[in-house]
């Protein structure tokens, strides 16, 4: 279709717009990382300081708990994401596959665990973890993760399954394999796209989760970054660079995550429309 | 190599029936197509076959042995899907041994399977490729040798050509029968085009409703359909029908359709006079002559290059007629025919046939 | 006869026990997790809340019947939440909605870049959320931030002050920060619709003639309708449960100005370990959000059956 020039310079500012808009508070967190202690606050609203240093991000890395908040969140959001992809395929699978009794009570199921507070469960997690002695422990978390992620995540991969033909599993049975063989070898391969959306979808969630976090876990040991950046917060005297700096740190692995599958979470969303 | 007994075979999806009962021999070696309108049961029959739907009630044995509770993977039969269904993430090769390779056949024998039915299909240059790098025709052929390697008891093929375009589908048509030549292997064909019916079959077995309509030789569905579905289903373009009534006069018959007019005809036994009926005549057997007792109104003419269909009204009923006299390009308003007896089908008031 | 019975009989019974367990063995893993993590936690929660549950009072545990709901009703931080939470809830999913949608049109026409473009602008949602909160509670702060001082210049601020401890404009830090976080949902999911949408509806409108409103209007709407009108539902359930940006914020204040029903429960739960109390309101927002969403589905169900 035609269009006319000034309408695509109106479309493009307006892009671009919303491009400064979703870039600028994470540009200022970076600027803020870099700028020496010194100009922190007469080039307070410069949009870049006059002199930049990497010494936040040393000191954070060298002299502060934060490698171990790293280690400790890479941990908890990589089993979190793995875990909840194999589950959610299984279920995602049975979903999409077969007609069974029980699968609207499934669903239903699912739907209510995305309705009600999740806040409702920190009292009653925490007592029924902490006579397991998983409060404080980063498998505690796991778990909790897991289940919280595992609905929405279900109903991601069933997307993806419901955009597979089922004569490719057919031909397959014919050919000898059974269901299970046949999802492992023929249609899982062809839902790597939609396992690699899972995987950053719950990946970033549980990277990202604060509430649970702080609830369960208490000492240094244990806890993931959004503890430590908060009670970093709210116990030294604020030194903002050194935050920032962590801040950025935070971000890095939920952001290359997200770019690596954010084409996947479209076309998942949409793959059961535009297939079927 | 097998022979498919199928015995007095239901199916229902919850209370809604879909095949009312259908009883089917098939000899070893015979190449069965089930032809029928989208919705008569022939694929859902396929499916039950091949182990993909649940048989709700009734037989189905392959080789004597009943396998209703047979996984599909268990029956050893080969299917090729109208999608062909091949594994977009993996070569044509390995689409093709797949069956071999989840058996743990031994690596020599696989090579030498993929291999002959490579060159069977002209598959060679192919083997490397994936799926989606090859044509509609390279990617049915895929698909009809993933289903050869194996050498299975019977090859079941679901509408295998309706994605193709009409050239390619003729040509793997030939293909298909020639191959079928070569393997002699028991074939269960679905199909909803009746040409393809009519040139792969041994025998046809023709659907509607759930019901299996009529069994038999191509010729003998088109030369004696045993009800009106099959008589109009089969033949292109359809037969002519005429409802009136039958009335017996003596040792000759007439039928008088509501206009008034009346057709000689044979006469028939098992037939009633003054009983309801249906006439029917193929167009290709409507004679165009000058002295034809009838006269037909031209509607409309339709070339086809290989000859003319000729759309008529007579006595207020559109016929058509299918001739090759180049002539009746430009017939003018009306042209004369005869219906010659012969020629001619009756159907009792049941849609049954009447000899 | 008996022959005839037995070849016409069902399946036998091992194969049906394992045809008809094989869905739920694949389901099974998923199942029992939401069952044992959040399904009876649930149950707990919902009986906690008639309890005494303080966790540092080993006496506590005893039954207590409604008595946290008469002190709820009593409880003027409560219905200060109760009205924050509409606030806050109103004004982000309705900005969020705004914004999404003008994203997902603007990124559904191909452009040259634009799936760099799309990464970009959906970044905000990789953000996690209590750096998107800290981030935006530092843009709001005028040592280091430059908000304040544009909002001074724009003449929308008196003097460059913090936001976020001006009782009457502090909802407003958190609302920002969740409009900017959550964009990308709203758009992601509308553009996911829009792409669903056959092209040819579109031409074939132009050619009988309707303008690009008319379009909007006639097509882009109405197959937009469902996917919108879900997404708010869900949306709405789930902004008014979300109390990250608010704790890391301004954990509720200035003087419980920001404080939602969410946050507050978490206040009891964390800050004063009273779970009985936490529960009973977190049971009462349960309520409210129900009925909501009940309330939506009724509507949506009574507008397609008069369409």
């Amino acid at each position: 279709m035609r269009s006319k020039p000034i309408l695509t310079v109106l479309h493009r500012l307006a892009i671009l717009a919303y491009v400064v808009f979703a870039l600028f508070p994470l540009f200022w967190l970076l600027k803020v990382s870099v700028t020496p202690n010194d100009l922190l606050y007469s080039e307070g609203v410069r949009m870049w300081p006059s002199r930049t240093t990497f010494e936040h991000y040393s000191f954070v890395i060298a002299h502060s708990a934060f490698p171990t908040f790293f280690k400790n969140s890479l941990i908890v959001a990589g089993s979190t994401a793995v875990t909840v992809t194999i589950l959610a395929s299984l279920a995602g699978y049975a979903l999409s596959r077969f007609n069974f009794r029980a699968k609207y009570w499934i669903v239903a199921l699912m739907l209510i665990t995305q309705m009600f507070p999740l806040v409702m469960l920190v009292a009653p997690i925490f007592k029924m973890l902490s006579p397991l002695g998983l409060t404080n422990s980063l498998p505690g978390l796991v778990l909790v993760y897991t289940a919280f992620n595992v609905p929405f995540a279900t109903f991601l991969m069933q997307s993806f399954f419901d955009g597979i033909p089922k004569d490719l599993e057919e031909a397959a049975m014919i050919d000898g394999a059974t269901q299970f063989v046949a999802f492992r070898q023929i249609i899982l391969p062809l839902t790597l796209p939609g396992i690699a959306a899972t995987l950053g979808f719950v990946f970033t969630a549980a990277w990202s989760e604060l509430l649970f976090a702080l609830m369960l876990i208490s000492g240094n040991d244990a806890s993931t970054f959004p503890v430590g950046l908060l009670t970093f917060v709210s116990k030294f005297s604020v030194d903002f660079g050194q935050m920032m700096a962590a801040g950025v740190l935070a971000l890095i692995p939920a952001c290359l995550f997200f770019l690596l599958i954010q084409r996947y979470l479209v076309q998942g969303l949409t793959a059961g429309a535009v297939k079927g | 190599m097998a022979s498919i007994d199928i015995q007095t075979v239901r199916k229902s999806f919850g209370a809604f029936p879909v095949l009312h009962g259908v009883d089917l021999t098939i000899q070893d070696g015979e190449f069965i197509v089930l032809v029928g309108p989208s919705g008569c049961g022939k694929s859902t029959l396929l499916r039950m076959i091949a182990g993909l739907e649940d048989v709700t009630s009734g037989d189905i044995q392959i080789d004597g042995k009943r396998v209703n509770d047979l996984a599909p993977k268990d029956r050893d039969i080969a299917m090729v899907f109208q999608s062909y269904a091949l594994y977009p993430h993996m070569s044509v090769a390995d689409n093709m041994s797949y069956s071999l390779r989840l058996r743990r056949s031994a690596k020599e024998k696989i090579a030498s399977a993929v291999g002959g039915a490579a060159v069977k299909l002209g598959l060679e240059p192919l083997l490397e490729r994936r799926p989606k790098a090859l044509s509609g025709g390279q990617r049915q052929r895929v698909a009809m040798g993933r289903a050869i390697v194996r050498q299975p008891k019977a090859f079941l093929f679901d509408e295998p050509l309706s994605n193709l375009d009409a050239r390619l589908r003729e040509q793997m048509r030939a293909e298909i029968k020639k191959l079928h030549g070569d393997l002699r292997a028991t074939s269960i064909y679905v199909t909803h085009d009746q040409i393809e019916a009519m040139t792969l079959a041994d025998r046809i077995v023709a659907m509607h409703g759930g019901i299996v309509q009529q069994v038999g030789s191509p010729l003998e569905l088109y030369d004696r359909p045993a009800n009106l579905f099959v008589a109009g289903f089969i033949g292109s373009p359809g037969m002519n029908f005429f409802e009136g009534r039958y009335l017996v006069s003596g040792d000759h018959a007439d039928m008088r359709l509501p206009s008034g007019t009346t057709l000689p005809i044979r006469k028939r036994d098992g037939l009633e006079s003054g009983s309801a009926a249906t006439l029917g005549i193929r167009p290709e057997h409507v004679i165009l002559a000058d002295t034809g007792a009838l006269e037909a109104a031209v509607d409309l003419i339709e070339p086809t290059g290989f000859g003319i269909i000729m759309h008529v009204t007579v006595h207020g009923i559109p016929m058509k007629i299918f001739t090759q006299d180049r002539r009746m390009l430009t017939p003018g308003p009306a042209v004369r025919v005869d219906l010659p007896q012969n020629r001619l089908h009756l159907f009792n008031g049941e849609g049954k046939r009447v000899d | 006869m008996t022959l005839a019975a037995h070849s016409h009989a069902a399946k036998p019974l091992r194969k049906r026990i394992a045809d008809a367990s094989e869905p739920y063995l694949y389901s099974a893993p998923a199942l029992i997790l939401i069952i044992g993590v959040m399904l009876v936690p649930l149950v707990l929660g919902i009986s906690y809340a008639f309890r005494d549950i303080q966790l540092l009072n080993p006496f506590s545990g005893g039954f207590i019947g409604l008595d946290h709901f008469r002190a709820l009703g009593q409880d003027e931080a409560f219905f200060r939440a109760l009205r924050n939470t509409l606030w806050w809830t109103g004004a982000s999913v309705f900005l969020q909605f705004l914004f999404g949608l003008i994203l997902a049109l603007l990124l559904d026409k191909p452009f040259a870049g634009r799936g760099l473009v799309q990464a970009l602008v959906f970044l905000p949602w990789a953000v996690p959320s209590f750096l998107a909160g800290l981030n935006w509670a530092w843009l709001f702060n005028p040592v280091i931030g430059p908000l304040p001082h544009w909002l001074y210049a724009l003449g929308l601020l008196d003097a460059p002050n913090n936001i976020l401890s001006d009782p009457q404009l502090a909802m407003w830090g958190p609302i920002a920060a969740n409009v900017w976080w959550g964009i990308p949902f709203f758009a992601i999911t509308l553009l996911a619709a829009l792409q669903a949408i056959p092209r040819d509806l579109y031409e074939a409108a132009s050619i009988d003639g309707a303008g690009p409103v008319q379009r909007f209007l006639s097509i882009t709407l109405p197959f937009l309708a469902p996917t919108i009108a879900i997404t708010i539902l869900l949306r709405t359930v789930w902004i008014s449960n979300f109390a990250d940006l608010i704790v890391v914020m301004t954990n509720g204040g200035p003087a419980d100005r920001t404080q939602i029903v969410a946050s507050y429960i978490f206040t009891q739960a964390f800050k004063r370990l009273d779970f009985g109390y936490a529960s009973a309101i977190a049971l009462v927002l349960l309520v409210l959000l129900l009925v909501y969403s009940l309330l939506i589905v009724l509507l949506r169900q009574t507008l397609l059956n008069k369409g």
